[in-house]
């Protein structure tokens, strides 16, 4: 590792870097849906962008180059509201376990009640 | 698990669920749907609120900035509004841009602009809906601001060494949308027709517009 | 006559919005955008003071020194007032 110099890993510009990959992909439904909630909390003044930022950036670099930028951006939302109190983190730990038990697919999951 | 359920694979309006809904179920997903429910239990969204956004979002593309910049191609008056408050003039064609405080950049014969941010990845979203996925990547970031010129040559574009390369890196609350140069050979042509020239890398800097007729 | 400005150097751990490559980096203001809130406090949901923000244009030779690909090209970037210092006019 480089010795610390204060530069944090999300901060990028002018590292040496590979080609741009230019494949894409469409959204999915559920990433359509953390783009919703991320924007519509904001929006009522739950968060801010640069609150979700610094949710991000604190996760580290492994987050970033372990998971998709929407699972990412879930976690900062979530992060975000379990600070502001919106709701606790037993409640978020429940209703997760709830949802796993609905059924292995995300489909079958988000119908509340099935 | 219970797996005995009896409306397998069909929504609870009795269709076949879209096919991003038949992945297993992940972790991140999980919390999407429990984030989601807290929130609509606690009164803080309403789904309608959520579909409305969704469809908002969805309503944006590339699209719309081409409309904008093929207004500014062929009316002087409006090009001048949009360097000078390029939110106002979207506003002013009917796109809702919500609080996006937006710079338009202008290429003409002797500059090129190219948008990036490097902090995170910043982009016109309220106009162009959301970004490619190469816009986000580590690569893109990090190069385009020491090397844009290679990064340029990746996408096809080949700037000469008398051009003057301005990058925007969108570190703040401003975003950005290049206004391209209008084609060669595209006189005559309507707003519609010249709309369908500009790509959306053309927009961030990254692409030429189509050529007329190509 | 362009104000002639650089990026503070320090290193402050946090959410920064002045990018490490800018920093103590010399420029020029390119516009003035007005004020707009402290991200730096936004971002943990501390009351923000309205701090001005500046674009600010660097050229690559200042930026990259010999490994720049055109010296002459520019990077420009939002920088808030209390990352900023202000130098004198060149001569």
């Amino acid at each position: 590792m480089d010795k610390m110099d204060g530069r944090r890993w999300h901060d990028m510009g002018g590292l040496p870097a590979g080609e741009v990959p230019k494949d894409g992909h469409d959204f999915a439904i559920w990433e359509k849906r953390v783009d919703a909630l991320m924007i519509l909390c904001g929006t009522k003044g739950h968060f801010t962008v640069d609150g979700l930022r610094r949710a991000l950036e604190d996760m580290g670099p492994e987050a970033f180059e372990n998971h998709t930028y929407y699972e990412r951006w879930i976690a900062a939302v979530n992060q975000n509201l379990i600070e502001a109190g919106v709701y606790s983190i037993e409640e978020l730990g429940t209703r997760m376990e709830q949802i796993k038990a609905r059924g292995p697919s995300y489909g079958e999951a988000s119908v509340k009640d099935g | 698990m219970p797996h005995d359920h009896p409306h397998d694979h069909l929504s609870p309006s009795g269709h076949p669920f879209r096919t991003d809904n038949d992945t297993p179920l992940s972790y991140f997903q999980t919390m999407e749907i429990a984030v989601r429910e807290l929130l609509i239990e606690k009164g803080v969204l309403s789904p309608a609120e959520i579909a409305a956004q969704i469809d908002v979002m969805d309503g944006r593309s590339p699209a719309n900035g081409a409309a904008v910049v093929a207004r500014a191609w062929t009316d002087p008056a409006f090009k001048a509004r949009l360097l000078a408050d390029a939110g106002a003039a979207s506003q002013e064609m009917g796109f809702d841009i919500g609080p996006l405080n937006l710079i338009a950049v202008e290429n003409t014969a002797d500059t090129h602009n190219l948008v990036v941010c490097t902090l995170c990845s910043c982009y016109p979203r309220n106009l162009l809906g959301l970004p490619p996925d190469w816009y986000k990547t580590r690569a893109y970031r990090s190069r385009a601001v020491k090397e844009p010129r290679s990064v340029l040559r990746e996408f096809g574009v080949e700037l000469p060494e008398t051009t003057r390369l301005r990058v925007h890196d969108s570190t703040a609350d401003m975003r950005y949308i290049v206004l391209p140069a209008r084609p060669a050979g595209s006189d005559g042509m309507d707003e519609g027709a010249l709309a369908a020239l500009v790509t959306r890398d053309a927009m961030i800097g990254a692409g030429l517009p189509r050529a007329p007729g190509g | 006559m362009a104000e002639r400005v650089r990026v503070k150097a320090m290193m402050p751990p946090g959410h920064v919005r002045a990018p490490f490559y800018l920093r103590g980096k010399t420029g020029e203001i390119e516009r003035s955008l007005g004020p707009f809130k402290n991200p730096e406090q936004l971002a943990y949901a501390l009351p923000a003071a309205p701090k001005n923000l500046y674009r600010v244009r660097f050229t690559m030779a200042e930026l990259w020194g010999a490994e720049a690909e055109a010296p002459q090209d520019f990077v420009e970037a939002e920088i808030y007032e209390h990352w900023l210092e202000r130098l004198p006019d060149a001569p």
